[in-house]
């Protein structure tokens, strides 16, 4: 059995508390650095020939999903496996609208059965908060509606930082359907804390100007953008958003927001495309630009493995330092 | 019944312009006179260093009954009002079935009356299981003894309806309390704004309620119906209203103490006692709402008491429902917001707490003249206490106070006449 990663916990100790991740809003740029440290000893696990280490052995991860996911749970899920430890797939669809069983009763049940970490994706923003407060165990955001979904926000500028040595002072644009993207929200957050510049770009009726107030840009002209940035962080487009207006069509929306063959001549040499997937495949991007050289998107998912390794080691440890301490 | 004399308080009757250290006496359930030498009585009551006032009166309160008796009840609800000072309150119609016809506007009348704590006065539904499309039958509700129309918790969506309820009422000389929120742009769990968007919660945005004070304004421009608005929250909306009035139109307002003190940012952390709709705004609206009521543009201080569930307020907060309770603790909460701060004093929120509202619904109560029924309510202005929720009457516990610590409370609800509550260790 092969060592475990070359952090070492007496590192670990002071930079890193938290027995929850819920948000990259609430992490300070050390701690995002720290994990992205961390990440980067555990990628290194994934080349060995025996692709595991014991740091999880004897913990349960339960990976609570009320959303459909296939990429990230898979990710989690392997992630967790990678640790050693046991992982359990819990997948609901719906939410506890009406009276019966909230989604409480139901991480409670989950934790009365000795877990030590869950991992939740939710359709509604804050669950992931909320249940923090009432369970002992370690909870992992894994994506609560159009809040946060922080280890995507990791993986990404994890990915930037492999590609370019550095954050600070990229300019990183994010395009799309702003205003429902958890994903733009945990890039904005860990871009911004890490001292890259970030610009919004969509439709007013995706990018609600008060983004402004979070630190970013908020731009309704690709065009205007697509020379000076470093990196295009492409959205899924939600066609569902078509019904509440949020704009006219596909067709149109890849007319001014696509990265489409002509607006990708004139970017920059060295521009780095990204997309969280899963892609609409020449909408929101041409398939020769995500397959082509400048496509970080395969890097993303590789790395996620990583991030998400990273992560639940690190609130793992936090939490068994918590029971010490008690 | 035994006769009341409150001896030595500060009796403040804003409907007289009396603000005076004296004397009160209550006989047969009426107020029998207001001086000095006023002889003898069963029960001597002494008020030193209180105020005494007309009762308090809620005119925008849930009491959940009938249908979700789990959460309120007309019993509950009047246990938590006279625990709070309030001797009239009003329920709003949106039960399960609504107060819509006049046998269920009997129902609470009757139910209040066997209570027998508060004056329990119900508002009835604009239209017709408060759907927005047909009117209710709203005059055999107002004879019956509805005190107002309103179908708070949506407003009348349908111009076409909300012009023919206007003119409807105006009719019997009714009051239509109007809760604003254009459909089609409200729905949303909390203001919209850059704390709705950095939680990732769909907004409400100041425009859903503006807009439909504006129409509303607009239509019953040539109508001139007694026209009333529910909860304001924003700034916008307390502009509209002043202009409203500078334009001489038929138009009163009021305000909930939660739009007094919070703001959005309570809004993160998720917790649902902070969602209620109209939601908490920001403090430049909370600022707007206490100058509007500095200048008279708000007339009077409701508390929009909305009891739910424990197990429906634990829900994802886009999913919880809207609402806090506020009866037990709005009067400390409006000497917070208002008087501690020094907007207005004493005598201006007792009016905003009596007179004004008992004219909005058009009683006789609301004053201490002689002759006057006696509700009345004792104030000790100066008691430090701690909002302790496991204390409540109510049902209910969704409420955002809890440990807040606070000062003035009520030590007496006397109610016809009769002492309805008292403050046990006073």
């Amino acid at each position: 059995m092969s060592e475990a990663p070359t952090t070492s916990p007496t590192e670990t100790q002071p930079l890193w508390k938290r027995k929850h991740l819920l948000s990259i809003e609430e992490l300070s740029a050390q701690e995002i650095h720290f994990v992205l440290e961390t990440a980067k000893s555990f990628k290194e696990v994934s080349t060995r020939s025996v692709k595991k280490v014991p740091a999880l052995r004897g913990r349960v991860v339960v990976n609570a999903f009320f959303e459909d996911s296939t990429r990230t749970r898979t990710s989690f899920s392997l992630a967790a496996s990678r640790l050693s430890a046991d992982v359990i797939d819990f997948s609901e669809k719906g939410s506890s609208i009406s009276k019966g069983e909230t989604l409480i009763d139901t991480a409670w049940n989950i934790e009365a059965m000795g877990v030590d970490i869950i991992v939740i994706r939710h359709a509604a923003a804050g669950s992931a908060e909320v249940l923090s407060r009432t369970v002992k165990c370690s909870i992992v955001n894994a994506g609560d509606g159009a809040h946060e979904h922080p280890t995507q926000g990791l993986l990404d500028i994890y990915t930037m930082q492999e590609k370019f040595g550095r954050i600070k002072g990229l300019r990183v644009a994010i395009v799309g359907d702003i205003v429902n993207s958890r994903v733009a929200r945990s890039n904005l957050w860990a871009l911004t804390k890490m001292g890259a510049e970030v610009i919004l770009v969509g439709p007013p009726t995706l990018v609600p100007r008060s983004f402004e107030k979070l630190g970013a840009q908020v731009v309704n002209d690709f065009d205007s953008v697509i020379g000076s940035v470093d990196v295009i962080n492409m959205l899924r487009i939600q066609f569902e958003r078509i019904k509440s207006s949020q704009f006219p069509t596909v067709r149109e929306f890849t007319r001014f927001f696509g990265l489409t063959g002509d607006r990708f001549t004139r970017c920059r040499d060295n521009v780095f495309v990204m997309h969280p997937g899963p892609m609409n495949r020449g909408l929101e991007i041409s398939s020769h630009i995500a397959d082509g050289p400048h496509s970080g998107i395969l890097t993303q998912v590789t790395n996620g493995l990583a991030v998400r390794m990273a992560v639940l080691y690190l609130v793992n440890q936090a939490q068994q330092e918590n029971k010490v301490s008690i | 019944m035994p006769s009341l004399l409150i001896q030595h308080g500060t009796i403040l009757d804003p409907a007289q312009n009396l603000e005076r250290r004296t004397n009160l006496l209550i006989r047969d359930g009426r107020v029998a006179r207001i001086g000095s030498d006023l002889g003898r009585a069963d029960r001597v009551i002494d008020a030193t260093g209180m105020y005494v006032t007309p009762g308090l009166i809620d005119i925008h309160v849930h009491f959940r009954e009938p249908g979700d008796e789990e959460e309120e009840t007309v019993a509950s609800g009047s246990a938590a009002a006279v625990a709070g000072g309030f001797t009239t309150v009003c329920c709003m119609p949106n039960t399960k079935p609504p107060l819509d016809n006049e046998g269920q506007i009997e129902f609470i009348l009757r139910e209040g009356q066997r209570v027998g704590l508060a004056n329990v006065f119900p508002i009835g539904a604009i239209t017709k299981a408060r759907e927005g499309k047909e009117l209710a039958e709203i005059g055999s509700m107002l004879q019956r003894g509805a005190v107002a129309l309103s179908d708070d918790g949506v407003g009348v969506a349908d111009a076409s309806v909300m012009r023919k309820a206007l003119q409807y009422i105006k009719m019997f000389d009714g009051v239509l309390m109007q809760h604003c929120e254009e459909p089609t742009l409200g729905g949303g769990a909390m203001h919209a704004g850059v704390v709705s968007v950095s939680l990732g919660l769909p907004g409400i945005p100041p425009e859903a309620e503006q807009l439909m004070i504006s129409r509303d304004l607009l239509l019953n421009r040539t109508i001139g119906c007694r026209y009333h608005v529910q909860h304001v929250s924003t700034a916008g909306s307390v502009e509209l209203i002043r202009r409203a009035k500078k334009d001489k139109l038929n138009v009163t307002a009021e305000v909930a103490p939660h739009h007094l003190l919070l703001t959005d940012e309570s809004c993160r952390g998720y917790d649902t006692n902070y969602k209620m709709n109209p939601p908490l705004r920001t403090a430049q609206d909370v600022k707007a709402c206490i100058e509007g009521v500095k200048d008279g543009t708000i007339d009077c201080l409701a508390t929009d008491h909305a009891p739910h569930l424990l197990e429906e307020k634990e829900l994802e907060f886009v999913h919880a429902p809207m609402g806090i309770i506020g009866l037990e603790c709005a009067l400390a909460l409006y000497v917070k917001a208002l008087i501690e701060p020094g907007h207005v004093n004493w005598l201006k929120l007792i009016d905003m707490m009596t007179a004004k509202p008992a004219q909005i619904i058009k009683s006789d109560r609301g004053t201490l003249r002689e002759g006057a029924v006696a509700d009345v309510t004792i104030i000790d202005p100066n008691r430090k206490w701690k909002v302790d929720l496991s204390r409540f009457e109510s049902k209910s516990r969704n409420c955002p106070f809890g440990g807040w610590e606070v000062t003035a409370a009520p030590v007496m609800t006397i109610v016809g006449g009769d002492v309805k509550w008292e403050l046990a260790e006073r």
